[in-house]
């Protein structure tokens, strides 16, 4: 692998998708799309959500079979029945979530991956193996570590060391850094573009991060609404260019101003709060935090290191260990009584999860705040038809695209739920304090600015809003004040105009 | 039989009661362990148990051979874990129900089939003589040790290295840590659940034979007394690991003889008390282990989860 090597290692092999067309029912998910990977290149695979890009490369690595059209493999057309036929051919593909064993050591892991192998494992064989190859890999990571254990970013490259070891040339990365920090998108895709740019490597990465798609790729392809919007070298195309064949028209970029309440006074406050995670060590030490009406207070941080348990807390969902909550200056025990008088709403991560009950319906769902008060209910019993009525008018406000009010919520698109939620938390004409926890996680374009939009438009009318978010982007668009969060600790906060940047990140990564 | 040895008597009647009485627990517990790992739990051991139980006797009676019977004890283990592993990885299927449906199946069947088996004395397990050396006859009895439980105690072991060494113990825990992550490798989550489930099944069953071929030594409708539902809650003791199974297993089995220990040097009062201390320690070992606030440590990730459509 070193430049000492006499035999140069040959460029990966070339890769063709052909007039590709995949049908689900009468749903036409690609329509006659081809995109060629050239041999040691970096090429990216642009559109919204549903545009069709994770089809199209289910097809080349085998998930689905194409309806029609061929994909070829050094030139040549190959029927790639399933996911181990793609591998034999050299392409690998790293998945948008983790496929890795999280209570099984990286060592594990990797050599669990390999498609076949001897029934029993030599460990110290293996180790030595492994050792050898960690050497001349891009990344490097602690082979003993069990895999929960790792952050978001290490997870993330032990995937693509898992494609490296299985020694796949062609990598194709579903939206590799939707869950890293810029700074370790950079560190990923770096390291991978200087293994393409050595002829290691061909990499086709689906994306949706323009910064990302102008860094480090050569050529993109953009899809939309499952047909091919364009293609081109990055070079001559200028990311309004890519913008319009994404989303086919200009967009118009509506933005709230912010307006400066006078007098502000505290709405939340937390006074040295601490809490437990899941496995009893502190998630949460000694936090203290204000945040005050018609303001938004972000709170940066790369994923596991007490946000979640942060937000847990101020909803219920787990109690502190040490300190106070405080709302409106009296103590806060968050229980439905409390949320109720002090109109406490929460956007919680994973609304699906978090803040739904997936089997029923929109309207019930809309209902879950108000359901058991006038007018939705009078002593005891349910007006049925009055939830559906006031659902309807929500589902209108808040443009939910959903077939009907009875419709089970679970069936909605991502964008769609997370639109429920905030049409039931925003609804509120009292509202005061609202919590967001990473709002916009895995939604598309247009969903993630009219989620903003309403965000500000909150804080606008004077809610106090407490946004913690992975996505560092979003919370500079957003806060007016920004903290970062590390290892459970508050350690660093400045309002948003003297934020800078470079330090943040040293921060997050707790430096 | 304690009688020459006094207060003595009490201790080793405990250590005696452990080797004899912790066959059954070790085995359904090894066999949960390895059900569990790969993500499905399996209450219907206690029904296992008993088929087991049941299927040794007669076999052993009606051939004349106590192994025969160990071995059909095993078969009929398989068998209904065939039947777990296949309705409870049906869409929407809850382990759980199906454990609990499969409990009352087994001890049914057993007690249907075993009628006959009741009175009859069948053929029973031959056993190691490990207290030649002593003089003392009560020592003797105590280390009369069934061949059964020396397989248990080296099986614990064997699925520990199982566990870290072999592919398909790796590819077991992945299967019950992360469905999606051994499903991203190719690897059919029902073929490999089901082979799990079967082989925990086949263990119980065995489990079964120690009952009725060694101790007690016969067939009857309370012969299990609630140990197959025992030894599950003694996996989540164990933390998952097979040879903290083991020690588990001998832990209850200790708990399990100090009733009759006690009562075999005079001490009557509180007989049915301490008869009840392995129910006892169950109950407590889940209070102490289970918190609404944390999670277990070495829980499989995947765990009693529902099951998604079958891909």
């Amino acid at each position: 692998m070193s430049s000492s090597s006499v035999i140069e290692k040959p460029l990966p092999p070339d890769l063709e998708a052909i007039n590709l067309s995949k049908h689900f029912g009468t749903l036409v998910a690609l329509d006659k799309v081809s995109l060629h990977l050239k041999p040691g290149s970096f090429h990216a695979l642009l559109g919204e959500n549903g545009a069709g890009k994770s089809t199209l490369v289910k097809c080349v690595m085998g998930f689905y079979q194409p309806t029609s059209g061929d994909v070829c493999v050094g030139k040549q057309s190959r029927g790639i029945k399933n996911p181990a036929a793609a591998h034999q051919l050299g392409i690998g593909m790293v998945y948008q979530h983790f496929t890795s064993v999280p209570a099984m050591t990286v060592a594990e892991n990797l050599v669990l991956s390999r498609f076949e192998g001897s029934p029993l494992i030599n460990w110290q064989q293996e180790r030595e193996q492994l050792g050898a190859f960690m050497d001349t890999a891009p990344f490097h990571l602690p082979l003993e570590r069990p895999v929960g254990e790792l952050a978001a970013g290490e997870k993330q490259k032990l995937e693509i060391l898992k494609q490296l070891y299985l020694k796949s040339r062609i990598l194709i990365l579903d939206e590799p850094t939707s869950v890293l920090t810029p700074d370790e998108a950079d560190e990923v895709l770096g390291l991978l573009r200087e293994e393409v740019t050595k002829g290691k490597l061909s990499v086709l990465m689906i994306s949706h991060k323009f910064r990302e798609v102008t860094a480090f790729a050569d050529e993109v392809t953009v899809l939309r609404k499952g047909k091919l919007a364009g293609q081109g070298l990055v070079k001559e195309l200028t990311i309004a260019d890519m913008g319009a064949m994404m989303l086919g028209e200009a967009r118009e970029v509506k933005s709230v101003a912010k307006t400066t309440l006078e007098n502000p006074a505290p709405v939340l406050e937390l006074r040295e709060l601490g809490a437990d995670k899941d496995n009893g060590l502190p998630a949460l030490e000694r936090i203290n935090l204000t945040v005050n009406k018609g303001e938004i207070v972000g709170i940066a941080g790369v994923s596991g290191n007490g946000q979640k348990e942060l937000v847990e807390v101020l909803c219920g969902q787990r109690s502190p260990t040490t300190g106070q909550v405080c709302v409106n200056g009296q103590p806060y025990q968050p229980t439905r009584k409390e949320m109720t008088k002090h109109q406490v709403y929460v956007l919680p991560e994973e609304p699906l999860q978090n803040a739904c009950v997936p089997h029923m319906s929109v309207a019930e769902n809309l209902a879950l705040r108000t359901f058991d008060r006038p007018p939705q209910s009078k002593r005891g019993f349910l007006f049925l038809n009055v939830i559906r009525q006031m659902a309807r008018a929500l589902i209108e406000t808040f443009s939910i695209r959903t077939p009907s009010a009875q419709t089970p919520v679970g069936n909605l698109s991502g964008g769609n739920v997370q639109r429920t939620v905030l049409a039931r938390e925003l609804s509120s004409e009292t509202i005061q304090l609202l919590i967001v926890s990473n709002p916009c996680f895995g939604l598309d374009f247009s969903a993630v600015e009219y989620i903003h939009s309403q965000i500000l438009a909150a804080r606008n009318r004077g809610v106090a809003i407490l946004l913690v978010s992975e996505d560092l982007d979003e919370l500079l668009i957003l806060a007016d004040r920004l903290l970062v969060m590390s290892e459970g600790k508050l350690v660093y906060e400045s309002a948003i105009a003297d934020a800078d940047i470079a330090t943040i990140g040293h921060r997050m990564a707790g430096h | 039989m304690a009688e020459a040895l006094g207060w003595l008597g009490v201790p080793l009647g405990i250590i005696a009661g452990t080797l004899r009485g912790s066959a059954p627990f070790l085995f359904v517990s090894l066999g949960e362990c390895l059900t569990e790992k790969s993500g499905k739990i399996n209450l219907g051991l206690e029904g296992t148990l008993l088929m087991g139980a049941m299927s040794a006797y007669g076999i052993s009676y009606l051939t004349g051979s106590p192994w025969l019977g160990v071995l059909s004890a095993g078969v009929a283990g398989l068998l209904f874990g065939f039947i777990h592993g296949f309705l409870s990885q049906q869409p929407r299927v809850n382990d759980v129900a199906v454990g609990i449906a499969m409990i009352i199946f087994g001890s049914g069947l057993a007690f249907f089939l075993g009628k006959p088996f009741i009175q009859p004395s069948a053929p029973q397990l031959p056993t190691l003589d490990l207290g030649a050396w002593s003089q003392s006859p009560p020592v003797q009895a105590a280390l009369q040790i069934s061949p059964l439980f020396l397989i248990g105690v080296a099986i614990a072991p064997v699925m520990q290295w199982f566990f870290r060494s072999t592919r398909w113990g790796l590819l077991i825990r992945a299967v019950g840590d992360s469905p999606d992550a051994a499903r991203a490798m190719g690897v059919s989550i029902y073929k490999v659940r089901l082979l799990s489930i079967m082989a925990g099944s086949f263990l119980s069953g065995i489990g079964g034979a120690s009952l009725s071929l060694y101790y007690p030594g016969s067939w009857s409708e309370r012969i299990s007394s609630g140990q197959g539902l025992m030894a599950v809650a003694l996996v989540i003791f164990a933390k998952w690991r097979p040879m903290q199974c083991l020690y588990a297993s001998l832990l209850f089995g200790g708990a399990q003889a100090i009733g009759p220990a006690l009562q075999s040097v005079g001490i009557d009062s509180y007989y049915y008390l301490f008869n009840a201390s392995p129910y006892i320690l169950t109950l407590l070992i889940m209070i102490i282990t289970c918190s609404p606030k944390r999670t277990l440590t070495g829980v499989p990730g995947a765990l009693g989860r529902t099951n998604e459509s079958r891909l």
